[in-house]
């Protein structure tokens, strides 16, 4: 049940991130945007708001620059694709053992319970003994 | 977002943010040292906020932006303890992926870590005094949380850049529209993964979650 629920739920998130793609609609390929700049869809919102600070305040200018900037966008996707691996890693490695220790529990669980029930028929058995004697 | 914030605005945004951090190690530090066995968990919050913030998703108003993944840890550990972990999250994106960035580290710290983790405690809190479900409050506590934060970015911006005509109001409308809006099935899908991810938790650690006091007593049993 729980894991039918998980399943929808991911589903869920899939068609979210996905739906986007297909709603918003495409730009023109010769569309300019006010800056006679070639109008992009699904870039960054920072990016955006950059825009509109320079709209709001045309004289501002951003007083530090990044310390390192990746090389590239493909070192930029590498290295977002590293923390995303970190963490989900992380997460896969605690489920991962709190499944196996779960598991260990019941099987021991199992063990003890047989352990008793041979225990009691043992118990049984001397008690018939015992009566026959 | 490097040197987009004015300096004084940065250097205010780190004072505010400053003794929430210090409030959150200090937090950290104690729970571990009675519950040391909760280290892993809290790996998980960390964990999981660096997944989310990771994952640039595409919205429906064209642009992308991504999931904050704090409300996990603030609803285990509880809104302080994300403070710390958030600012690791945001330190690794501004110094090697310029992502964020080092000047608007207070500003992000105080809408990331700060007001999303405080509003998912406090919402999850509410909700179950209110009955809901342990799932719905999850989702709510997660998603708002999520969402406030952006919130609380426009709020940011349009303080710093009030607009020349409309001033504050219209600014923050603008700024709100790009990032509270965008920010909409985003919540939405953080809400829905933060779901997933306590299932799992439940699932397999009730007895801890029990113990600290996340899940009340009939849920730790289904």
């Amino acid at each position: 049940m729980k894991g039918r629920q998980n399943l929808l739920l991911l589903l869920a998130v899939v068609l979210l991130a996905a739906l986007p793609l297909w709603l918003v609609e495409k730009p023109a390929p010769d569309a300019l945007d006010a800056e006679g700049k070639p109008v992009e869809i699904f870039g960054g919102a920072d990016g955006k708001a950059q825009e509109l600070i320079g709209k709001i305040n045309p004289d501002y200018q951003p007083w530090f620059q990044p310390l390192l900037e990746p090389a590239s966008n493909e070192i930029a996707s590498l290295l977002f694709a590293l923390q995303a691996a970190l963490g989900a890693g992380f997460i896969g490695y605690y489920l991962g053992s709190a499944v196996t220790r779960e598991k260990l529990k019941r099987e021991q669980e199992k063990q003890v319970d047989k352990a008793r029930q041979a225990s009691a028929s043992e118990d049984n058995n001397r008690g018939k003994d015992a009566h026959a004697g | 977002m490097e040197g987009f914030l004015p300096i004084e605005h940065a250097v205010g945004w780190s004072i505010a943010s400053a003794p929430f951090v210090a409030w959150g190690i200090r937090s950290v530090n104690r729970r571990i040292r009675e519950n040391p066995e909760q280290r892993m968990l809290l790996g998980v919050a960390a964990a999981f906020t660096f997944v989310l913030s990771a994952l640039k998703l595409p919205s429906v108003t064209g642009s992308c932006s991504h999931p904050t993944g704090t409300g996990l840890g603030a609803v285990l550990f509880g809104p302080a303890a994300m403070a710390p972990i958030g600012a690791v999250v945001l330190l690794f994106q501004a110094l090697l992926l310029a992502h964020g960035g080092l000047t608007t580290l207070g500003a992000n710290l105080f809408s990331m870590a700060i007001v999303g983790p405080f509003a998912a405690y406090g919402i999850f809190q509410l909700a179950r005094r209110l009955k809901a479900s342990f799932a719905v409050s999850i989702f709510l506590a997660a998603s708002l949380a999520d969402l406030l934060t952006y919130v609380t970015t426009s709020v940011q911006l349009a303080w710093a850049f009030p607009d020349p005509v409309g001033g504050f109001t219209v600014s923050f409308l603008k700024f709100a529209g790009i990032f509270a809006i965008t920010q909409i099935p985003l919540a939405i899908s953080e809400g829905l993964l933060t779901v997933v991810i306590f299932n799992a938790l439940a699932r397999f650690n009730p007895q801890e979650l029990r113990d600290m006091q996340v899940l009340g007593k009939p849920e730790a049993q289904a």
